[in-house]
């Protein structure tokens, strides 16, 4: 199987071989850009393969392919389909659409609906970008914040004095922290040598006790370790938001305060990385720090561009399959549903719980209308309303049971 | 040198496993590329019986190493058998001779467990790693070690390298995502329940006194079953009990005798809530379109 490139003219095959290799990284392109775990070992693998496949029987490549490239069960139900869009051009004028123009040029004889392959997904984005700064700012985010604006006038203001307020404030501390507490730290079957415990550690003993000539006088045992849970706050800064913000980033210092490992996270129409200046001992100047970092905040809001960063920098590093995404925003988005959806998507395969917090939730009559709200509702595990301290104490029971 | 995809396809026939193509690609790669094969899918779709299909086509040893929370390294990989080190050494300080510290952490004293006695035969075994989603995911860190390496190291011992690389598959049944890392390693394969066709030929080879229109006709009743609104979909396994236990009755139709099939197909049926949903009505219903 190994030298199965034996055809007549060595010479006349290169271009074929490099054109082969071409399309083969376009295929690996595309299929990164829905998502697929592909690397550059797969798409070496890949190519090898097609090299020693196509000169058998083509038809195998999709079956070899799809083993390849497909890591879990949802690429392996969309994979035909691309497979089939690529290679035999099915369903290709759709594909191209998106594409846009791409450079035609460069493309080898071999290759039909390449395009697509060229960043599919960075067209749109850009469109959309310039679309948002032509219009869609000043149109939904306007009405955006100024729907949500006038209606806190009449209750958040005083809401807001309040919780400026000494008392108010060590009132929240607390609501933080008993938060904090009652999500207890989740007990696993991994276990560490502790003087007390269940089963006898014989390694550690027998080290324990060459002091004593070997003679095993001290027992070491072994119990079980207790895992904390992880939580990961994104704080929603925008402009309306700007009546509660000062409540919540007094909630997540309570937080960062209280858990071991906590991270949070500050998004308007970027993201910004805030646990360092929340972990400042001085809540009144951990908020100054805050606010600063925060600054600069301008009409809307993105959420899912805000997520798609927090995916693509932030989510390897600071979750695991114990985390709980904690999103506090009150949906008023001026990014695209759309992408809002695909990134609470991913997030999700990523952490154990997403609870998008709404503080508009409190209010009477509030349904979730805003089309972000809508696109988010699949991929939530808790939808809850914190417009008060009541209610963000109310959740307690929810997050014990994490 | 891998075997032929054709050779391959033949010997799984044989060995029982009736694969479909993609599959049998699957494994023809694992051998071609040595990667692990990564199976996901429904609890009882036959994913553990890839591996001892495998095993049989190859005509090597089994290793399995099922997984569970807290599995570690002194429970998949090696550990020293303490006891014996124990006595050993009270034993030889009793007859006056010394103790040298190669001698009580040598290999006699050493317990292989199913990770390291994988990379240590001759011949390469398939080392089966069954629901590694239920290790959590510093174990997962670790074994993705092990498959890029192929070698261990014991701190006593130094490191131990494979003599041969295992053929290694991996299921899982979903109830943790696994990290994209180990996910990148592996090759892929969702087992999803068999079509009508294929589950006939499974039935037929694994109960040699079937009749071929009997096992169309079980395949078919079981296919609708899996559509209906059920808590447990009923999995190969069941499928086969069902089979086996209407032809222990003597039954070569399924429409001869409506009362029994009724009370048999309680088989494929795994909790409270989906037996007391199953009424007659149902079954007669399923059983209609099997004709």
């Amino acid at each position: 199987m190994s030298g199965s490139l034996a055809m007549p003219e060595a010479a006349s095959l290169r271009p074929l071989e490099h054109a082969l290799l071409r399309r083969v990284a376009g295929f690996a392109k595309l299929l990164r850009n829905h998502d697929f775990a592909v690397g550059l070992g797969e798409s070496a693998d890949a190519a090898r393969l097609a090299g020693e496949l196509a000169a058998e029987r083509p038809a195998m490549l999709r079956s070899a392919f799809k083993a390849l490239f497909c890591s879990r069960a949802s690429d392996w139900k969309q994979f035909d389909a691309l497979f089939d869009s690529y290679w035999l051009g099915k369903g290709m004028k759709r594909v191209m659409k998106v594409g846009g123009s791409a450079p035609a040029a460069s493309r080898p004889s071999l290759a039909a609906p390449s395009a697509q392959a060229q960043g599919r997904d960075q067209p749109r984005q850009l469109a959309e970008e310039v679309s948002h700064l032509d219009g869609d700012v000043p149109q939904e985010g306007g009405t955006a914040t100024s729907e949500g604006a006038s209606a806190v006038e009449v209750h958040g203001a005083t809401d807001f004095r309040k919780i400026a307020d000494p008392y108010e404030l060590a009132k929240a501390h607390a609501a933080a922290e008993r938060l904090a507490r009652v999500m207890r730290t989740r007990l696993t079957r991994r276990e560490r040598a502790r003087a007390k415990g269940r089963r006898i550690d014989l390694r550690s003993t027998i080290r324990r006790n060459i002091a004593r000539g070997g003679t095993l006088l001290e027992l070491r045992l072994r119990q079980r370790k207790a895992k904390p849970l992880r939580l990961v706050v994104l704080l929603d800064a925008s402009g309306s938001m700007q009546m509660y913000t000062a409540v919540f980033t007094r909630f997540i210092h309570g937080v960062l305060d209280n858990f071991h490992e906590a991270e949070a996270f500050v998004f308007h129409t970027r993201l910004a990385h805030v646990s360092s200046a929340m972990r400042e001992k001085n809540a009144s100047r951990a908020v100054e720090r805050l606010s600063l970092m925060a600054q600069g905040v301008g009409g809307g809001t993105r959420i899912g561009e805000s997520l798609a960063t927090f995916n693509q920098w932030h989510a390897k590093r600071v979750l695991n399959s114990r985390s709980c995404v904690m999103i506090l925003s009150d949906g008023y988005d001026t990014g695209s549903p759309e992408l809002l959806a695909r990134e609470l998507q991913r997030l999700r395969r990523r952490c154990r719980r997403i609870v998008w917090l709404n503080p508009m939730m409190g209010w009477e009559g509030y349904r979730p209308e805003a089309k972000a709200m809508q696109a988010a509702m699949p991929y939530l595990d808790l939808f809850a309303p914190a417009h008060n301290l009541e209610s963000l104490a109310a959740l307690e029971p929810y997050l014990a049971r994490l | 040198m891998p075997m032929k995809l054709s050779v391959l396809s033949a010997k799984l026939a044989e060995a029982g496993y009736v694969a479909d193509r993609e599959l049998a690609m699957a494994l023809h790669l694992m051998a071609l590329l040595q990667r692990p094969l990564l199976l996901e899918g429904e609890a009882g779709v036959g994913k553990t019986e890839v591996a001892k299909a495998l095993a049989a086509v190859h005509g090597t040893e089994l290793i399995r190493l099922q997984c569970y929370e807290g599995l570690d390294r002194s429970d998949s990989l090696y550990e020293w058998n303490y006891q014996r080190q124990l006595l050993a050494i009270q034993a030889r300080a009793a007859s006056g001779s010394t103790v040298s510290e190669d001698d009580i952490f040598s290999e006699r004293y050493l317990l292989e467990r199913p990770l390291l006695q994988s990379i240590r035969q001759q011949r390469p075994p398939v080392l089966l790693v069954d629901e590694i989603d239920r290790a959590d995911e510093e174990f997962e860190a670790f074994l993705l070690e092990l498959l890029s390496d192929f070698q261990v190291t014991v701190p006593e011992l130094g490191t131990i390298r494979a003599r041969s690389i295992p053929h290694v598959v991996l299921t899982s049944n979903a109830t943790r995502e696994i990290s994209d890392a180990l996910r990148r390693r592996c090759l892929y394969h969702y087992v999803d329940f068999p079509e009508v066709d294929r589950e006939a030929a499974i039935l037929q080879r694994r109960l040699p006194g079937i009749g071929a229109v009997f096992a169309l006709q079980i395949a078919r009743a079981v296919g609708n079953v899996r559509k209906e609104d059920l808590r447990k979909v009923p999995g190969i396994a069941e499928t086969l009990d069902w089979a086996a236990a209407l032809i222990g009755l003597e039954l070569t139709d399924l429409r001869s005798d409506p009362e029994t099939v009724f009370d048999t197909m309680m088989c494929l049926l795994k909790t409270q809530e989906d037996k007391s949903r199953f009424t007659r009505e149902v079954a007669a219903r399923i059983l209609g379109k099997v004709a």
